[in-house]
């Protein structure tokens, strides 16, 4: 029997509304920034949770003029002359350029209502947030750091990974930061995470998932493997919450989910269970 | 031109391995000869063919797996089934038995010789249950002062609806801290495929060898060109340009040294690869016995943490 091929005919159909980032991809309401900001990037009509940048998310978080911000200096470098399409280095400028930061992580102490605590926020638009060295590094330090001074390390995650174009080098930040949350622990300090859109690959197999506590933002992925791997690969009808929080609290693999304006006192009372100094 | 620092290490490490004992026969110091020419070429640039040549020998159909070493290196040995809690993941394989007169815990991921047996045990990849077997044994062997040897190999951790909804990266996240809590002895070889996440889970160890052709890396060349290139047409590109291979592992310090294969690659004589692979086995457990544990520990995780560059 012969086909009819009837996928031409979609003229009429039409297009998609354009997509702007302060356009809800849920309910499509559109906000201005100064609204965005305001509500912490979240959709005052449907309970959307946007992106949000790891200087902004301190800001939310810890008390205003306390945060110190630690290893502002440390760069990545390019260990495999990594070339594909484009250089590495070039992408890194252009990351830097794009978000004001110098890598994926920013780390420092701060104060949340009060109790002294050591942050690592991860920022999602620096190359997606993906873990080379200098993630590595930022949060081993933060990690001693907090052993130190004998204060809890809060880390917010946001990544799709280990950073390809470090090669080897990016996969051993897994091992690396996880000896780190290893000495941390020994020397009696907590570490709370909390997991936002999206913690998937190598920061979810390595220290976000290895806190005393794990929380997680509404509807974010957490996934090892990505929606579009498992698919491709087993050919399996993946579940419309697929390594969603919402699935991960079902199967009993985090604390809480915590919408992000009930972020900071959710921490402080934790810091505060915690016995986090004054 | 003075040697660099980086080809001074690689040369102590070259020494290290001239004075394996096995090391003396006519055709393993063919096999060093050859070895000292890699060394030799990583001022060059290595082509895109050798590199892509040890991907195909590591993936070889004809490889030993983990259970073909098993059987040649070990005796007494007792296969550990189950994760005590969900079920018995076929693609990690753990067990006791003795090395020489040592009993140690062996673990390792399993690929399937024939189409069943591949199946059967996901071709290597394991599901939580197998990384929360992997920590099961090595509990087991911290509490009786077992050493542990993981031979890896294995394409990644399985990405599936079930793998996930089980906790698969909190397992493989798990099976790392649980290896960085350890005080026994802990050598960790990969002996076909190091990928990804899937690998490291069980490679958190004092010492890290690789095969001559064995492949090491943070994706596999398919998924990073898949991603970079937009085609995982171009995977020979990408592996050409992440290089997986043994002695650009050992260039970074990320394994410690690399154990040689029959000429050809270590499909053409599983003996002999055996063979090869025990006495570099033994050498580093010979090496780890004796440091108090409380020290292996400390060092195993400061050797990790050492790992990296930036400016």
């Amino acid at each position: 029997m012969a086909k009819i091929d009837v996928s031409v005919e979609t003229d009429d159909q039409p297009s998609p509304p354009p997509s702007h980032p302060n356009t809800c991809p849920s309910c499509h309401s559109h906000y201005r920034d100064d609204e965005l900001e305001e509500s912490l990037w979240v959709c005052g009509q449907c309970g959307h949770h946007f992106p949000m940048r790891a200087r902004a998310r301190i800001a939310s978080l810890a008390d205003p003029g306390s945060f110190a911000e630690e290893a502002t200096d440390l760069h990545s470098e390019d260990p495999l002359g990594f070339f594909d399409l484009r250089p590495y280095t070039e992408r890194l400028v252009e990351a830097e350029m794009k978000t004001g930061l110098a890598d994926a992580m920013v780390i420092g102490r701060a104060a949340i209502e009060g109790r002294q605590c050591e942050l690592a926020v991860m920022d999602f638009a620096f190359m997606g947030g993906s873990m080379g060295s200098v993630v590595g590094e930022k949060f081993s330090r933060a990690c001693d750091s907090a052993a130190e001074t004998g204060m809890p390390l809060v880390t917010v995650t946001g990544s799709g990974g280990a950073r390809m174009q470090e090669g080897i080098l990016a996969l051993m930040q897994l091992p690396k930061t996880i000896a780190a949350v290893e000495d941390l622990r020994d020397s009696g300090q907590t570490l709370l995470c909390v997991m936002t859109h999206p913690t998937t690959g190598g920061v979810l197999a390595s220290f976000a998932t290895l806190g005393d506590v794990l929380l997680a933002e509404p509807n974010a992925l957490m996934s090892f493997a990505g929606p579009r791997v498992v698919q491709e690969i087993t050919r399996e009808k993946l579940p419309d919450d697929f390594g969603r929080a919402e699935q991960n609290l079902r199967y009993g693999h985090i604390d809480a989910i915590v919408p992000r304006p009930e972020l900071r006192p959710t921490l402080a009372r934790l810091l505060r269970l915690f016995d986090a100094p004054d | 031109m003075p040697p660099t620092e980086h080809e001074l290490r690689l040369r102590e490490r070259l020494g290290r391995l001239r004075n394996l004992p096995l090391l003396g026969g006519a055709r393993l110091s063919g096999d060093l000869d050859r070895l000292q020419r890699q060394i030799d070429r990583i001022g060059e640039e290595a082509t895109d063919e050798e590199i892509w040549r040890k991907v195909e020998l590591a993936r070889h159909d004809e490889r030993p797996y983990t259970l073909d070493y098993v059987e040649r290196l070990l005796t007494d040995w007792f296969e550990l089934h189950g994760d005590r809690a969900l079920g018995d993941d076929g693609a990690m394989i753990a067990g006791l038995g003795k090395l020489d007169d040592r009993t140690i815990v062996l673990i390792g991921q399993q690929k399937g010789r024939d189409i069943h047996e591949r199946a059967g045990r996901r071709f290597g990849m394991p599901n939580p249950e197998g990384y929360r077997k992997a920590i099961h044994a090595m509990e087991l062997a911290e509490r009786h002062g077992f050493p542990i040897v993981t031979l890896v190999d294995t394409p990644g951790a399985y990405p599936g609806v079930i793998a996930e909804q089980h906790g698969q990266g909190a397992a493989i996240a798990a099976s790392q801290a649980t290896m960085a809590r350890l005080t026994v002895p802990t050598v960790a070889c990969v002996i076909g495929e190091g990928g990804s996440g899937g690998a490291i889970a069980i490679a958190l160890a004092d010492r890290v060898l690789m095969q001559e052709n064995a492949i090491y890396s943070v994706i596999s060349p398919e998924g990073c060109a898949a991603i970079l290139w937009r085609d995982a047409g171009e995977a020979k590109k990408a592996a050409a340009a992440f290089r997986p291979d043994a002695i650009h592992c050992l260039e970074l310090g990320v394994i410690d040294e690399v154990v040689p294969e029959p000429v050809g690659g270590a499909h053409i004589d599983h003996d002999m690869a055996a063979r090869l692979l025990g006495e570099a086995l033994r050498n580093a457990l010979s090496e780890l016995e004796g440091i108090p544990g409380d020290d292996l520990r400390r060092r195993r995780r400061a050797r990790f943490r050492s790992l990296g560059v930036f400016a």
